[in-house]
């Protein structure tokens, strides 16, 4: 039997660093060096592309950088310079994710692996600019990878992983990585990176099977698709979303064998021997995290679930992980109106649909509202003590 | 009408992969109104080729002789254009056709 060396766990050492979500991500894409980078600017996601532009500026990177005149034209302009071979990135947030919708369903039924950090902001109105989910969440449908970071280390390794997950082969989707605005985006924090040669060969290059600028195999992108065979092609959709799973389950292995960072579809917090648990996405988790330490210290068996991968939905993970609880509380960082909880609720009610496991939904976060230790404290007694009505909550709103 | 194929056969996203693919898109069977060509009147200015979008007119040695009816889908240009006197090209409602 041949041997196959393998490295070491976590044997490539970076640099440590403190940046803001921001430029962490800016960061990754600089070391990625992506062929083409459209935006346009929406707070509070500027400072990564002002970031991402003065890196084009002193020559760092190849990329041809396209300032656009709207959203809607970002995605545009991506989706173009997709199709035509390039490896691409853009990035946004509420009302600007809102006004690239039609272009965000395109990119995904094109079956164009661009990269796009979305950093979450509340979706006006009022307008507001502060973090919630509400921009994301809202595009669940839209028929891209979803993955959420809990930290400015996250945030940089989604990053990383995002692009060699879209152009799998098996997958040819889109990637959205989110990182809480403000929260993430403008905090520093220490995390590590890679080193450059690192991040490029671990990206390899991006060899499209298919490109519209070859003229030697003239093809046609997005033509008419009458009844008789969109319906195949939106199938065709869905059986790559299937394929997500595993590959994502891949690159986090390789991922983690260069840097000893361990990334699932959730994370499990202390959950063990827990008898009840948070299920939350996103920054607020660390929090979450906290808060189980203090009652595990009082004795209290609680645990919490970090969902990173949002889409597609980690069905059977979350059911493994939930299913023997006595209590379990959804956080969702956004409202679904007229539903019957959070999006993140319903589709876990969906994910445990038989395992008899109470379920609460709790509505946190709204427009940036903190979600601080003594609102998730009480919830967790509640679940304690089998208290699951009301059903639906709303945590830090005032009555 | 051509076998159609199942999502596993078909190019991901609706991308079509080969040029002229067109031609396998027998158009014909749109038709409401059918072009019929009157010989006798046609003063072969060829205005009705220029038009049509689906390059359905057929000539022989520069004039028309008719019509492909496997694309034709019986817009009507060809009969719009047509300058001559008497018209060249007539439309008449598929049910109300008879024979050939």
């Amino acid at each position: 039997m041949a041997t196959k060396t393998k490295k070491t766990k976590g044997a490539t050492t970076g640099t440590r660093v403190a940046l803001t979500g921001n430029d962490a991500v800016a960061e990754a894409w600089r070391q990625i060096n992506p062929d083409v980078v459209a935006a346009y600017p929406i707070t509070p996601q500027t400072e990564l592309m002002h970031k991402f532009a003065s890196f084009v500026s002193d020559g760092l990177v190849d990329t041809k950088f396209v300032l656009v005149e709207s959203e809607h034209s970002a995605m545009s302009c991506v989706i173009g310079a997709s199709a035509a071979g390039c490896r691409c990135a853009t990035a946004t947030c509420a009302n600007g994710l809102a006004l690239m919708w039609e272009m965000v369903y395109i990119a995904a039924s094109l079956r164009l692996p661009i990269s796009m950090a979305v950093v979450n902001r509340a979706l006006s109105g009022p307008i507001n600019i502060h973090c919630d989910h509400s921009d994301s969440m809202g595009a669940r449908d839209a028929g891209w990878v979803q993955l959420f970071s809990e930290n400015v280390q996250e945030a940089y390794d989604n990053a990383v992983q995002a692009f060699k997950i879209a152009e799998n082969p098996d997958v040819l989707l889109p990637v959205m990585v989110t990182l809480d605005g403000f929260i993430l985006s403008h905090t520093t924090e220490v995390l590590d990176l890679l080193p450059d040669d690192v991040v490029r060969d671990f990206q390899g290059e991006y060899k499209p099977d298919i490109k519209l600028l070859d003229p030697a195999h003239p093809i046609t992108m997005g033509p008419l698709d009458l009844p008789d065979y969109y319906f195949e092609h939106k199938r065709q959709q869905v059986e790559a979303m299937e394929h997500v799973p595993a590959v994502v389950t891949d690159v986090a292995q390789q991922f983690e064998d260069l840097t000893g960072r361990k990334y699932e579809f959730i994370e499990r917090y202390r959950l063990d021997d827990a008898k009840v648990a948070i299920l939350i996405l996103g920054s607020s988790a660390g929090t979450v995290k906290a808060v189980v330490d203090m009652l595990r210290e009082e004795g209290k068996p609680v645990g919490m679930v970090k969902m990173r991968m949002f889409r597609p939905f980690p069905v059977e993970e979350l059911a493994d992980a939930l299913s023997g609880m006595d209590a379990v509380a959804v956080f969702d960082r956004s409202a679904s109106f007229g539903a019957m909880g959070g999006p993140v609720y319903i589709e876990t009610l969906a994910a445990l649909y038989g395992k008899d496991v109470p379920f609460i939904s709790c509505i946190y976060g709204l427009g940036g509202r903190d979600l601080t230790p003594g609102m998730i404290r009480p919830v967790f007694e509640d679940l304690l003590k089998g208290k699951t009505e009301p059903r639906v909550r709303y945590i830090g709103v005032r009555e | 009408m051509s076998k159609l194929k199942g999502w596993k056969e078909v190019p991901r996203g609706g991308n079509i992969l080969k040029a002229g693919s067109a031609q396998e898109y027998e158009t014909g069977s749109w038709r409401t109104f059918r072009p019929i060509h009157i010989e006798e009147n046609c003063i072969n200015c060829l205005r009705c080729w220029i038009y049509c979008p689906d390059s359905a007119i057929l000539l022989k040695d520069g004039k028309v002789v008719g019509m492909n009816y496997t694309y034709c889908k019986g817009c009507g240009i060809c009969a719009h254009e047509c300058p001559a006197k008497e018209k060249a090209i007539k439309m008449v409602r598929e049910d109300e056709y008879e024979g050939g």
